[in-house]
C-alpha cells in the first residue's frame, strides 16, 4: 500500500476516535446541543471549537506550502458565492440532522459497532444522496 | 475526563485528523464528498475514500467498543424518521457540497465565506426542527 493510502486510512482512524471520543456519536447528546430552547446541552461546543481551532492554525502553514507531502497539489473546493444549492442543500441536510442526531461521519462511526440507528440511516442517507444524482442528471 | 474535555479532545483529534489528511494528500476530509465519491467514481479516486471511511468506521466502532459508557444505543427511535432523516441527509449533503466536517471543520478552518453560510444554514434548519419536534408537535 503506498503512503497515500496509509494516510487517507490512519487520518480515518484518528477521525473515527475523534468523533466517537467527543460525544458526537451520540445522537441523544447531539439533539441536546440542538435544543437551544430547551434542555440545551453545551458540551459539542467544545467539539466544534476544538476542530475548528486546530484546522484554523495547521491550515494557515499547511497551506503555505507548495503542496502536500505526498501529492502533487491541493485539491480544494474553487467555488465561489452563496448559492441557492448551498443553502437549499445545506437547509435540507440540517432538518435531516434535526430529526435523527445524526450527520453523515458519526453515523458511518455507529457502523462500527453495528449500532441499529446506523444501520437503517446509512443505507437511506446513500439513497438521499444516490436520488439527488439522479434529478440533477437530466 | 469530564464531558467537555473529552468533547475538546474529540474535537481536537477530528481538528488534527483533518490536518494530517491536508498536509500529506492535500485532501480535504469531508465526510459526505467522500462517500459521494465513492458513489459515483472516478478513476484512482476511489481507494483512498475507501480506507479514509474504512478507517473512521473502525476507529469509531473500537473507540465505542472499548471505552465504557461511550456507546449509549438509543432506544424505540421510530424507523421511519431515520430512514427520512437518513434520506435528507444524503440528499442535502450532495445537493450542498458538504456536511459538518468538510463546511464545518474544514471549511471553517480555512475560513471559507461560503462554507460558513453552509455552516449557519444547517445549524439553524437543525435548531428550528429540534424545536418543533420537542416542543411544538409533541
Amino acid at each position: 500500500m503506498t503512503r497515500f493510502l496509509w494516510v487517507a486510512l490512519i487520518s480515518g482512524v484518528l477521525f473515527g476516535v475523534g468523533l466517537a471520543m467527543s460525544g458526537m456519536t451520540d445522537p441523544q447528546r447531539v439533539l441536546g446541543f440542538l435544543d437551544i430552547f430547551g434542555d440545551f446541552d453545551p458540551t459539542l461546543l467544545f467539539v466544534l471549537g476544538g476542530a475548528v481551532a486546530v484546522t484554523a492554525i495547521a491550515f494557515r502553514f499547511v497551506l503555505r506550502r507548495p503542496a502536500p507531502v505526498f501529492a502533487d497539489r491541493f485539491q480544494i473546493s474553487h467555488l465561489r458565492g452563496v448559492d441557492r444549492q448551498l443553502l437549499g442543500g445545506a437547509a435540507l441536510f440540517g432538518i435531516g440532522w434535526g430529526i435523527a442526531g445524526y450527520c453523515p461521519g458519526p453515523a458511518l462511526a455507529g457502523l462500527g459497532v453495528l449500532s441499529r440507528e446506523a444501520l437503517w440511516f446509512v443505507p437511506a442517507m446513500v439513497a438521499g444522496a444516490l436520488i439527488h444524482r439522479a434529478v440533477t442528471r437530466v | 475526563m469530564s464531558g467537555w474535555m473529552t468533547a475538546l479532545a474529540g474535537g481536537m483529534l477530528i481538528g488534527a485528523a483533518a490536518t494530517v489528511l491536508l498536509l500529506f494528500n492535500g485532501r480535504i476530509a469531508g465526510v459526505s464528498g467522500m462517500v459521494n465519491g465513492v458513489l459515483l467514481p472516478r478513476r484512482g479516486d476511489v481507494a483512498w475514500r475507501v480506507l479514509f471511511l474504512l478507517g473512521l468506521v473502525a476507529g469509531g466502532g473500537i473507540y465505542l467498543s472499548l471505552v465504557p459508557g461511550a456507546y449509549t444505543p438509543r432506544a424505540g427511535f421510530p424507523v421511519p424518521a431515520l430512514v427520512v432523516a437518513g434520506l435528507l441527509v444524503g440528499f442535502g449533503t450532495r445537493m450542498g457540497n458538504g456536511c459538518t466536517s468538510g463546511h464545518g471543520v474544514c471549511g471553517l478552518g480555512r475560513l471559507s465565506l461560503r462554507s460558513l453560510a453552509a455552516v449557519l444554514t444547517f445549524m439553524a434548519t437543525a435548531i428550528a426542527t429540534t424545536f418543533l419536534i420537542r416542543h411544538v408537535w409533541s
